[in-house]
């Protein structure tokens, strides 16, 4: 189990955009990739699931893997938040 | 007066058409057969895939990456684990049929969205629905409808969605009015796109603006004004001219010839994935095609194209063109797709691997369909063919050499063909750039294709967020090869185009027509700003006779 935290910067939180882009790096890894921010629950290779995290700018998201790219993914993930999701 | 949202600027003076959508009835009795049930989700998200593929390509083309980018989403719905997920514990565990179980998936997942703190969040719950219907259209194997719109049609609808707004006829509709919705909308958003008045969140429109009812829409002010007198007519009639006046200013562009004032001429040309993209070329003014994607022909079906079915399509740009020039590339496509008719290999890394000429070299009977087609529709307008992706002077001559076979072959078949069509390669492997002075002996014309030119030489991927700023256009490098490039082709007498993104990019154009760039061939919507942005060139000027496709 590998954790990480990133903080979110977008204007608009992880709308439509970045949430694509958010869920498309983490299916490119093996793991299980769970997120938690607000006290929600969500499944990082699961746009809806991301969406719904309603995360909007300022807000915290705990991301943490299990599986043999772990590291790798959560290290990838908060990366992509803190870099704004590529907007 | 009726008034509501004024989501998307302008004015219309049109006729009511009411959206009506067939409502979708579902069977909530036990399934038969859980792994009946489960081959039809199955089959239905293959199929919903397909759709949105289709729908995604024609948006990106009609109105371009940002609005169509709607889709991607939607797709990406389709391949959410959790959302699939919960369809099928839908159909294992409480045997409900697969279109119950996606109805109940969607209920829950819109309450969920529609719960949300945030007016954007709540807004694609719509998407949610949108997909889900249609997954659910198509498990009850429901055909989409085709819409017949009069002239002038203002669309009146509860909400239009991604879906709708797709398979409307752009060049009938001037307006939409719906009864729910914001700025944030889809329709909001489409509109805008359109250049077309937009008023939403009209409760109980639909019931007050009948069928055919005469309406004057104000984008402004949000105000419509249903069965309007002479007086209210005649004003919007004014100010619609005064509107239309301001964007006509581009179309100034439209018949104007360039050229440069050393004497070259210089040609403004669009690009098109598909023949339905023709009509945008030759209502801004295109003065040819500078370059025609195959792609589609070879996605989305389970077989190869046939020769005549391909010969149709090139026979119909090329008639349709008449005399002006057609460049026409074979296939460019790799392992990034999926062709269920090509045995690719599994490859780490496709963009560099087999794919288009070399993939051509390697599916022999494919290639030589291609060609035979092309060459045959030669002979109904001005056609020239173009190979993408040559790194080596091997390559341009093995694609030569078997495009020798075809046009023997039909010699000895008695099919005519036009001997003369030029022959052309795309420059974007940096190595064909270098050497352009070899290569530009050997062909009748260049197009540089920015995009990749870009990508390879500076080894970046520019959808990757993490070093897509590095994608720079402006490099001094990516200017030496610009360059060296059409320095090659002018010194050989052969013309040289640019089909990359970087022909519309406003801020290069002042380089470009330095170096005397020939052609310049971008999307059609760009193509009055292109010419508009020429003109302004010390080097290039307008002259008197016109093009007339």
């Amino acid at each position: 189990m590998y954790k990480g935290k990133a903080t979110i910067i977008n204007e608009l939180g992880l709308h439509a955009r970045p949430a694509s882009t958010f869920v498309k790096i983490s299916s490119k890894f093996f793991s299980d990739i769970n997120l938690v921010c607000n006290g929600q629950e969500g499944i990082a290779k699961s746009i809806l699931s991301v969406m719904a995290l309603n995360a909007c700018k300022g807000d915290i998201i705990e991301i943490s893997a299990e599986g043999e790219d772990a590291q790798a993914a959560v290290e990838a993930l908060v990366s992509h938040i803190e870099e704004g999701c590529g907007e | 007066m009726i008034t509501g949202i004024a989501a998307s600027d302008g004015f219309a003076i049109g006729v009511a058409v009411q959206l009506i959508k067939k409502e979708i009835i579902v069977d909530t009795k036990t399934a038969q057969s859980i792994p009946i049930e489960l081959k039809v989700l199955e089959t239905s998200v293959i199929a919903a895939i397909k759709q949105l593929n289709k729908i995604y390509e024609k948006t990106r083309i009609d109105l371009g990456e940002e609005e169509a980018n709607v889709f991607e989403s939607h797709l990406m719905m389709l391949e959410d684990p959790e959302f699939i997920g919960l369809i099928k514990k839908n159909i294992e565990e409480n045997n409900h049929q697969a279109p119950y179980a996606i109805e109940l998936a969607k209920d829950f997942y819109v309450q969920l969205f529609e719960t949300l703190d945030n007016e954007y969040m709540r807004a694609r719950s719509a998407d949610i629905k949108d997909v889900a219907n249609r997954l659910m259209r198509i498990s009850l194997g429901e055909e989409s409808d085709t819409l017949i719109f009069p002239e002038h049609s203002i669309i009146i609808a509860h909400d239009l969605t991604p879906s709708d707004t797709a398979q409307l006829d752009k060049k009938k509709v001037i307006g939409f009015i719906t009864e729910v919705g914001s700025k944030t909308s889809h329709s909001a958003i489409m509109a805008r796109s359109m250049g077309i008045p937009a008023i939403l969140g009209v409760s109980e429109v639909c019931k007050q603006l009948k069928n055919g009812t005469k309406i004057i829409m104000d984008g402004d002010t949000g105000n419509i004004y249903p069965n309007p007198d002479d007086p209210l007519l005649t004003d919007y009639s004014k100010k619609i001219v005064l509107y239309n006046e301001s964007i006509k200013a581009l179309s100034i562009y439209k018949d104007i010839t360039l050229e440069y004032t050393s004497g070259r001429p210089l040609t403004v040309a669009g690009n098109i994935g598909s023949p339905d993209d023709l009509d945008l070329l030759i209502e801004q003014g295109a003065q040819g095609v500078g370059l025609f994607r195959t792609e589609f022909l070879f996605m989305g079906r389970n077989s190869m194209p046939s020769e005549d079915e391909q010969y149709n399509v090139y026979k119909q740009v090329a008639e349709t063109m008449s005399d002006a020039n057609v460049v026409i590339r074979t296939l460019d496509i790799g392992g990034d797709k999926v062709i269920p008719y090509i045995t690719m290999p599994k490859e780490d890394n496709p963009f560099l691997g087999l794919r288009a000429l070399r993939l051509c070299f390697h599916e022999h009977v494919l290639f030589k369909t291609q060609l035979r087609a092309l060459l045959r529709a030669s002979v109904y307008g001005s056609i020239h063919i173009m190979f993408p992706m040559i790194g080596s002077i091997d390559e341009l001559h093995q694609a030569k050499s078997i495009l020798e076979e075809c046009k023997v072959e039909l010699q000895q078949e008695g099919i005519p063909f036009d001997n003369k069509t030029p022959i052309g390669m795309m420059i974007e492997i940096p190595a064909a750039a270098i050497s352009a002075k070899e290569f530009a002996k050997e062909v009748d014309f260049f197009s540089i294709g920015t995009n990749d030119l870009i990508q390879y030489t500076l080894a970046v991927d520019r959808m990757n967020p993490h070093v897509a700023n590095l994608y720079n256009p402006f490099h001094p490098a990516i200017i030496s090869l610009i360059k060296t490039t059409i320095q090659a082709a002018h010194d050989a007498g052969i013309w040289c185009g640019m089909c990359g993104e970087m022909a519309s990019d406003t801020e290069a154009i002042s380089l470009l027509t330095q170096l005397e760039l020939d052609e310049f061939s971008v999307t059609g919507s760009q193509i009055l700003k292109t010419k508009e942005h020429l003109l302004k060139q010390e080097c290039v000027k307008s002259i008197p006779n016109n093009v007339t496709i």
